[in-house]
């Protein structure tokens, strides 16, 4: 019998023949915290006894999610992270960076690498055929100090996507469409492995947002292939020699099969309060929105602030719609600014933050009012997430959220075309 | 034995529900517990008592891997969550910081806010004691009932390494 994605990366990672529901102990290449939840994982390193981060793996401190820092407590969290880089020789993202899971795929992740961060949202790498996964500080602390951690080898649901996307039409689309599909807790304990030949056109850009989002639907981790677009993406990182080709066997065995033909998806938004209430955006037609952010882990890449760009160039945002995009990362600003599409959204009316988490989980730049709502490219639409529980968030694709910047209330993007 | 009385909620509540990341920051267990749930309950903190139980229907822990949601339940007194399902970071960060879940549907279906639960964790046994009922828990995995035992995975990851040196 042929193994999943998963299989196969754990088997290597454990030298056993990791089969689904086995319980392996397995060497991890990278792990990595963040401003929220690395304070924690120090104290438990120190509270442990441990001194020394293992050599055996990579490890990285990422300062994303309140940056720069908004008050005077998490400044302190800031430092108290620098002085654990200065004792540990980690690798150290500093404020405007950017954010961790778009800095692991641009510098750090390697198909079939298992990854372990302090952060949810860590599956993204997933995207590049890394076993990347979210756990808890204390896990992680373990994973500083002995380079391994234990791991459940996931069952996998295979989704299959075949059919050429219509136009304006993303991988977003296509993720929320899943969620809608088999439900937040839909892919719980399980990875979602992704794969048919439109996944074998799909831009790392895309397969990065659809992983980035396996976790919405409660999986471990989502998993693309490593095939020449990988390869391609590695090369013009400069990490060329990163690259190796990674695929499922053919007979391999998974719990449960999705086909998607992407020739019949359409712009769908996720209303509140969970992200698996998902409908097509013209059937919000009306839904008035007083704040579109465009950027986050999901949807801040150069390709999505371009889909924004086009749609918004010559036009200007709705006067009641506030308009925020932020990169997500420092590399993605600067070739936004080259190509230009920065300057055509600032004529459009945004604001450009910088780039980071912002307002996506509640602690500044963009904290939403009562009763408002807001329209993000981010990944979470709970209910206070955007740091208020009288405030209302839906999710789109980048497209959806730049047309309606426009119209001042949800918008098929299509009408823009 | 663990005895308390039920907090009872719905499906899917997220890590942001029990502990909204305005608070991420704050590193004492028991300032966290101050805001438990305050986003969809903002009388739970008044309520609760030490050894209550918290039950709750499917993806409970769902979202972001924050290690304070575990704590700040830990913390407000609550002895044990009894859900349908939990969600997976969740799930391992209670195991590790040492907050005892249990799974199961049926205790789930026969318990409503109020009831007065008599919990224990070795067999995995319920009891409503409003209702006169009995119901059994899904059994944890060897390996987690290791790190249970040990009480929590930094004290398993001590002992480990000790008993490596010795």
């Amino acid at each position: 019998m042929g193994k999943t994605l998963a299989e196969k990366i754990l088997s290597e990672k454990s030298g056993t023949e990791a089969r689904a529901g086995d319980i392996v102990v397995a060497q991890v290449d990278l792990g990595f915290i963040q401003d929220t939840t690395g304070p924690l994982t120090v104290r438990q390193f120190r509270e442990a006894g441990f001194r020394k981060v293992s050599g055996s793996l990579r490890t990285a401190v990422f300062l994303d999610h309140a940056v720069p820092s908004p008050n005077r407590e998490l400044a302190n969290d800031h430092l108290f992270l620098r002085e654990f880089v200065r004792d540990t020789d980690c690798f150290f993202s500093d404020v405007g960076g950017g954010i961790s899971h778009q800095l692991v795929a641009e510098s750090l992740a390697r198909p079939g690498d298992l990854i372990i961060g302090s952060d949810s949202h860590t599956v993204t790498a997933g995207g590049l055929g890394a076993f990347a996964c979210g756990m808890g500080s204390t896990d992680v602390a373990v994973i500083f100090h002995l380079g391994k951690t234990w791991l459940r080898v996931p069952e996998s649901i295979g989704v299959s996507v075949s059919g050429q996307f219509p136009e304006v039409v993303s991988g977003k689309d296509l993720i929320l469409h899943l969620i809608g599909l088999i439900g937040a807790d839909g892919a719980t304990y399980q990875s979602l492995e992704f794969g048919g030949e439109s996944v074998s056109r799909m831009s790392v850009s895309q397969r990065l947002t659809v992983a980035n989002m396996a976790i919405e639907a409660g999986a471990k981790v989502g998993l693309f292939p490593a095939d020449d677009i990988t390869q391609e993406y590695l090369a013009a990182q400069g990490r060329a020699g990163d690259y190796r080709p990674l695929f499922p066997d053919e007979d391999a065995a998974y719990v449960r099969t999705v086909a998607i033909n992407a020739a019949r998806l359409e712009p769908m938004v996720a209303r509140p309060h969970t992200v698996d209430n998902v409908v097509p955006a013209r059937e919000l037609k009306g839904t008035k929105i007083q704040q579109v952010y465009i950027g986050t882990c999901t949807n801040g890449r150069l390709e999505d602030i371009e889909v924004a760009a086009r749609i918004l160039k010559g036009k200007k945002r709705h006067p009641e719609t506030r308009l925020m995009v932020l990169p997500a990362s420092r590399a993605v600003l600067q070739a936004a600014i080259a190509a230009g599409f920065i300057e055509t959204l600032l004529q459009a009316g945004a604001v450009i933050l910088p780039p980071g988490c912002g307002a996506c989980l509640g602690l500044h730049q963009g904290v939403l009012g009562d009763g408002e709502n807001c329209l993000t490219t981010a990944n979470r639409n709970f209910k206070g997430r955007m740091g208020n529980s009288e405030a209302f968030v839906y999710l789109g694709s980048p497209a959806t959220a730049a047309a309606s910047a426009i119209t001042g209330e949800i918008t098929d993007p299509r009408e823009f075309r | 034995m663990l005895k308390g009385r039920v907090h009872k909620y719905g499906a899917n509540v997220d890590t942001d529900a029990i502990i909204p990341a305005r608070y991420l920051n704050v590193s004492e267990p028991e300032e966290l517990a101050r805001h438990c749930m305050e986003d969809i309950d903002t009388e739970f903190v008044n309520r609760v008592r030490p050894g209550d139980v918290i039950v709750a229907t499917t993806n409970f822990g769902c979202g972001s891997s924050r290690e304070h949601a575990p704590l700040a339940i830990k913390a407000s007194g609550v002895s044990c969550v009894i859900a349908g399902s939990f969600a997976r970071i969740f799930f391992r960060n209670a195991i590790n910081i040492g907050l005892p879940l249990l799974e199961c549907n049926e205790a789930v279906d026969g318990t409503e806010a109020g009831d007065e639960l008599e919990v224990e964790l070795a067999s995995g046994t319920i009891r409503n004691l409003t209702r006169g009922t009995e119901f059994t828990a899904k059994p944890y995995p060897e390996f987690m009932s290791e790190l249970i035992a040990a009480g929590g995975l930094i004290e398993h990851t001590r002992q480990r390494l000790s008993n490596r040196r010795t």
